[in-house]
């Protein structure tokens, strides 16, 4: 049985999300996301990307030649990335420099890879696009949540305007300088997988096996 | 819901209606397919690049102001904004090139013309750039009649693409005033430290000549110790960038050298009888 529409488009958003359960994408979620600025230009970025590339790979899937899909999948997903860099350059340019070569890596990013062939190879347009655009803004509501905590935390600042005062600049606020650093993202990511999976507990994976319960005696021994 | 797959027999003209009925994992198909997905990308790309390139390129010429005014805002009062002159020298005799105007002239355009540049035996290309035009384009800063400070434009390869930058020297050409890039790819993290405040810091004061006269200036392999007579040179090594440490000493000691801006610097300082 088909999945409905507004399935199609909300289940990415927290129930399939492509980072939280899927776990993919983390490279540039953990890159990218030292400021909410570069956040959320990444986000949109490959939210576009995602839409694009499932569109047009849905919308040649009956010709698309078996053995070649991939390299085909692929060459579609670069030619949107080099555009989608060509333009940050031209209108980004300060953000460009900071997002430097991630944005290029958002071809190798498994979600859009993922997306295309599991989803836009065997559904119609508007459905791709619908998923597409849904996985998109999944993978962005992390990156944005993500990016928030860790400039608030590391620099006091959203988007550059201060909001905690910090004391190098005469207030009270004393930044925690593991923020800037690429490791806070695993843990904010990590804490936001558990609290995801604690509020939905059917995303919880099995125990792959069953710990051997510890008597007391072989702890003394 | 996925569209039914129209019926091949009976829309469009006929080879195209043949050439839909086909399977897909057929050799002719796969291989029309291959090629009509690669043109509408090549077009795709190449319009984006065309169209987009004259916003990227006033980018770029922002962003190499922007460095410029960095280097001259390390001079004492500098960031007053001196009046700065744009001069074309001539390379190779070291001179003024009155002829040319700076606004006009375009190094990379240059570099691409045999008339205009000149093609660099491997063992002279330590900057690893091929060719080299002919003229490029100073910058100088003069109080009174004194000459504060000498910008010069200098690139070369880095680890994973071309580093340009300018390097600032004092008037009698001796001491570095400041380095900085306005362009390169590297590996962020890494090679892209080269931006870093606290490293490029690090050239000022530098003395630009060893005691025979030759460009001395250039990145050590890790730290360099303090109190050696590197230190007098030489800036620490960026870990894990090894290539472009050594793509910045090339460029340096290139454009300082025979081949680079070495003629001119020497004109400047006859001139003032500092030789």
């Amino acid at each position: 049985m088909k999945t409905s529409l507004k399935q199609v488009f909300f289940n990415p958003l927290v129930n399939d999300n492509p980072i939280t359960l899927q776990i993919l994408g983390l490279c540039s979620a953990l890159a990218v996301t030292k400021t909410l600025a570069t956040a959320l230009i990444m986000s949109l970025a490959v939210t576009s990307v995602i839409t694009l590339s499932n569109a047009s790979i849905s919308l040649i899937r009956h010709h698309m030649p078996r053995q070649v899909r991939l390299i085909v999948q692929i060459t579609i997903i670069a030619s949107l990335v080099i555009v989608v860099d060509q333009l940050l350059k031209a209108y980004a340019f300060e953000i460009s420099k900071q997002l430097s070569v991630f944005v290029g890596l958002i071809v190798t990013n498994c979600i859009v890879m993922g997306r295309a062939e599991a989803f836009a190879m065997r559904n119609g347009v508007w459905r791709s696009v619908l998923d597409g655009f849904g996985n998109g803004l999944g993978y962005s509501w992390i990156l944005i949540l993500v990016g928030s905590i860790r400039e608030l935390f590391g620099a006091g600042t959203l988007l550059s305007i201060e909001i905690l005062p910090t004391l190098s600049s005469g207030g009270w606020y004393q930044p925690a300088a593991l923020m800037h650093l690429p490791p806070s993202a695993f843990l904010i990511i990590g804490f936001l997988i558990w609290g995801i999976r604690a509020w939905k507990s059917e995303q919880a994976e099995s125990s792959e096996f069953q710990a051997r319960p510890t008597s007391s005696s072989e702890v003394a021994r | 819901m996925a569209s039914p797959k129209r019926d091949p027999g009976t829309s469009g003209v006929p080879w195209l209606r043949r050439l839909r009925a086909l399977p897909n994992d057929n050799p002719v198909k796969t291989l029309l397919v291959v090629l009509l997905v690669c043109l509408c990308a090549s077009l795709l790309v190449t319009g984006s690049a065309v169209l987009l390139r004259p916003a990227q390129l006033a980018n770029q010429e922002r962003e190499r102001q922007a460095r410029l005014a960095e280097i001259i805002a390390q001079l004492p009062g500098g960031e007053a904004g001196p009046q700065v002159e744009a001069r074309v020298v001539d390379l190779a005799s070291g001179e003024y090139a009155e002829g040319i105007d700076p606004t006009d002239f375009d190094q990379r355009e240059a570099v691409k013309d045999p008339a205009r540049s000149l093609a660099l035996a491997p063992e002279r290309d330590i900057a690893r750039i091929t060719r080299r035009a002919h003229h490029a384009v100073v910058y100088l800063v003069h109080s009174g009649d004194r000459l504060d400070l000498v910008i010069l434009p200098v690139y070369g390869r880095g680890f994973g693409s071309v580093l340009r930058g300018f390097l600032g020297l004092s008037g009698d050409t001796r001491e570095v005033v400041g380095l900085v890039f306005h362009e390169h790819n590297e590996a962020p993290g890494l090679g892209a430290l080269i931006d870093d405040r606290r490293w490029l810091a690090q050239w000022r004061g530098k003395r630009v000549w060893d005691a025979r006269g030759q460009p001395a200036l250039g990145v050590a392999a890790g730290e360099v110790a303090p109190g050696s007579p590197e230190q007098a040179h030489l800036v620490d090594g960026l870990t894990g960038a090894t290539w472009t440490g050594q793509g910045v000493t090339g460029l340096l000691r290139f454009w300082l050298g025979d081949d680079g801006f070495g003629p001119y610097l020497r004109n400047l300082r006859d001139r003032r009888g500092l030789r």
